[in-house]
């Protein structure tokens, strides 16, 4: 067993030394460009501003004429710079994000759990993100967002190698760029955050070194396939006509090929991490004493404070995923803001109506169901959408706690099931009927006649997104059970009885919460 | 002398006091604890799990008073403390043998 754990100590400090190592690698690969650049400057300071015009002028020309000769060769043009505004609303939309995990989603865990497990929560739920950041920037944004099969991306950007503060990052709307460099940090968060929210499922019993395994196996194998998959595409711009649109949705991830629609991460994040999270409470067992001990949660308030950054963070989560700051990021941004209402309101009404009485908790976790039923719809459909979808998430995940939750027969400690998969369900599948224009939505975007497609079918559109939630259903599943039975193998999934009753703040980090 | 020991419901402690400050007790010590009795718990609703809580919150005070002011502190206590409701709580009385002030070193009723 120790030796074990010293295994788990060794690969974090190769990490770290693949970390320290992969600037010197880009140093390397860059250094002739860098060394050019400095020549060039050097000898042709003086008439570099005359020449340069000229040349644009000539190579334009060029251009055209080889474009007119050839459609087939694409010359690319230069991307025009990344707006300012679209920029800093992106880089506040990431902050956002950050501040949905650390600290919104460690401590709405935290409030949860019992006295003796709250540090435990807070510090996996916090390494788990500073892990899947590295991960991300190291191979995961490269395996994720650039072309390769339709079910996973390549290598070529291994490192972030090539992406600079010059690089362009494409948006849904033609001519429109945002640094290459936000859209991977952007993107980090997501990555993060999903794998952290997976951390509920088997909270309060298991080994802190198999989390973090786990967490790597599942980001490498069950997030990023899933990410490129729904979300991988090069952008708008290439596209003029029926012959280009084909040709960059063939390059595309295979749902996004499909026409999936998942605005912000109702697959990709929600329904991925709760259905792992189940995984995990099946497969790590239930708790000391479920059923027949008080586990009731520790504080309440401190659940209701991470909520709410959770809540608020969100916006810079769903409007974030237009990647630009314009009326659809004001579309995502409102139903966004109804959705968590009418989630708080739908799961407060049901709970007083079947229980009794209406609870703090019920409230906090009915704005976040809605808020993760809104998520794959937010740039898809309008605010009235948004209120029967933040109601129905609400009342699904009312249920998801209660009456699934009791059928699955698991102890998903935190219900990361119960309310993000079951409200990611709900809303994946309720886009397809509210981004119906007839219903007030967005319809699909046709990027060759530059507005929305006019024929909408929601039997159609409802049967993709049924397959894009069953494919990420069947998938995380599989990599979960993969990935936990291989962690179990390894080092063991759960901490002694012993452990587990002294409490995994003491156990497994040698501190406690509270001085009493 | 006697030492007066009474567990009574907790948002009570303050008419308890000031009841036994009027007939002339010089001191209490006060203990919150947890029980119960008649009353039994509730259920707590958290999500979908249910839990019974059996022991409830309660202030248990101690008095000690010498012979001649038992039966009005008795009655103080029983008088503030009382709603009609179950879980109002309970008095013991036990004989005492012995009070030192340490301070000064008096003993007997005087210490009191």
């Amino acid at each position: 067993m120790k030796m074990l754990q010293n295994l788990i100590r060794a690969l974090g400090l190769m990490l770290c030394l693949a970390l320290l190592a992969s600037p010197m690698s880009q140093a390397l690969a860059q250094s002739p460009a860098v060394a050019a650049k400095a020549e060039s400057s050097a000898d042709a300071k003086a008439d570099a501003k005359a020449d340069a015009k000229a040349e644009e002028k000539a190579d334009a020309k060029a251009e055209d004429k080889a474009q007119a000769s050839d459609p087939k060769a694409e010359a690319a043009p230069t991307p025009p710079p990344p707006n300012k505004g679209d920029t800093a609303w992106m880089l506040v939309a990431t902050l956002l994000v950050v501040m949905m995990s650390v600290p919104g989603l460690a401590l709405f865990y935290g409030g949860l759990v019992r006295a003796k497990n709250v540090l435990s929560v807070l510090m996996q739920v916090s390494t788990v993100f500073s892990l899947i950041v590295v991960l991300w920037v190291i191979y995961g944004y490269s395996l994720a967002f650039t072309g390769g099969s339709p079910f996973i991306g390549g290598l070529d950007k291994l490192f972030l190698a090539g992406v600079t503060a010059d690089s362009a990052g494409a948006t849904f709307s033609k001519g429109v760029y945002i640094p290459e460099i936000v859209f991977v940090a952007f993107q980090a968060t997501f990555a993060a955050i999903t794998c952290a929210l997976i951390v509920g499922g088997f909270a309060e019993r298991v080994k802190f070194a198999a989390v973090l395994l786990f967490s790597a196996i599942w980001f490498t194998f069950g997030y990023i396939p899933i990410a490129h998959m729904v979300w991988f595409w090069d952008g708008p711009d290439a596209i003029s006509d029926p012959k280009t649109l084909e040709s960059v949705t063939a390059a595309a991830g295979w749902l996004w090929q499909k026409g999936a629609l998942d605005f912000a991460g109702g697959t990709v994040v929600h329904i991925n991490a709760g259905v792992a999270g189940l995984v995990g409470a099946y497969l790590i067992g239930k708790r000391i004493g479920f059923g027949k001990e008080a586990m009731a949660p520790h504080s309440l308030p401190l659940t209701l404070v991470g909520a709410c950054l959770l809540w608020v963070g969100w916006f810079g989560f769903n409007a974030g995923s237009n990647l630009e700051a314009n009326g659809v990021t004001g579309i995502a941004f409102i139903n966004t803001l109804v959705a968590a209402a009418c989630g708080l309101l739908a799961w407060s009404f049901g709970e007083w109506m079947s229980k009794g009485e209406p609870s703090m908790l019920g409230a906090a976790s009915g704005a976040i169901a809605g808020l993760v039923g809104i998520t794959p719809a937010c740039g898809f459909v309008g605010p009235m959408g948004a209120i029967v979808i933040g109601l129905v998430s609400g009342l699904a995940a009312l249920w998801g706690v209660g009456g699934l939750k009791r059928l699955l027969g698991a102890d998903d400690s935190l219900d990361v099931f119960g309310v993000h998969g079951v409200a990611g369900i709900v809303g994946a599948l309720l886009t397809a009927v509210f981004a119906a224009p007839s219903l007030g939505g967005a319809g699909i975007f046709d990027y060759v006649a530059n507005t929305a497609s006019a024929d909408y079918s929601i039997g159609t559109q409802l049967w993709i997104q049924t397959q894009a939630v069953l494919v990420t259903v069947v998938w995380s599943a599989l990599v979960s059970l993969i990935a936990y039975k291989l962690v179990d193998l390894v080092i063991g999934l759960r901490v002694s009885d012993e452990q587990e009753r002294e409490g995994l703040d003491v156990a497994s980090h040698g501190e406690s919460a509270y001085r009493l | 002398m006697k030492l007066i020991t009474a567990v009574i419901k907790p948002f009570k402690l303050d008419e308890v006091r000031e009841a036994l400050s009027e007939i002339g007790v010089q001191g209490i010590t006060v203990t919150e604890v947890k029980g119960f009795g008649r009353q039994k718990g509730h259920t707590e609703l958290y999500r979908g799990a249910e839990y019974v809580v059996d022991f409830l919150p309660k202030v248990k005070l101690e008095v000690a008073t010498p012979d001649a002011l038992v039966e009005r502190a008795l009655e103080a206590i029983e008088k503030a403390a009382r709603t009609g409701k179950i879980g109002d709580g309970k008095i013991f009385v036990y004989s005492l043998d012995e009070v030192i002030r340490i301070r000064t070193g008096e003993t007997g009723e005087s210490a009191i």
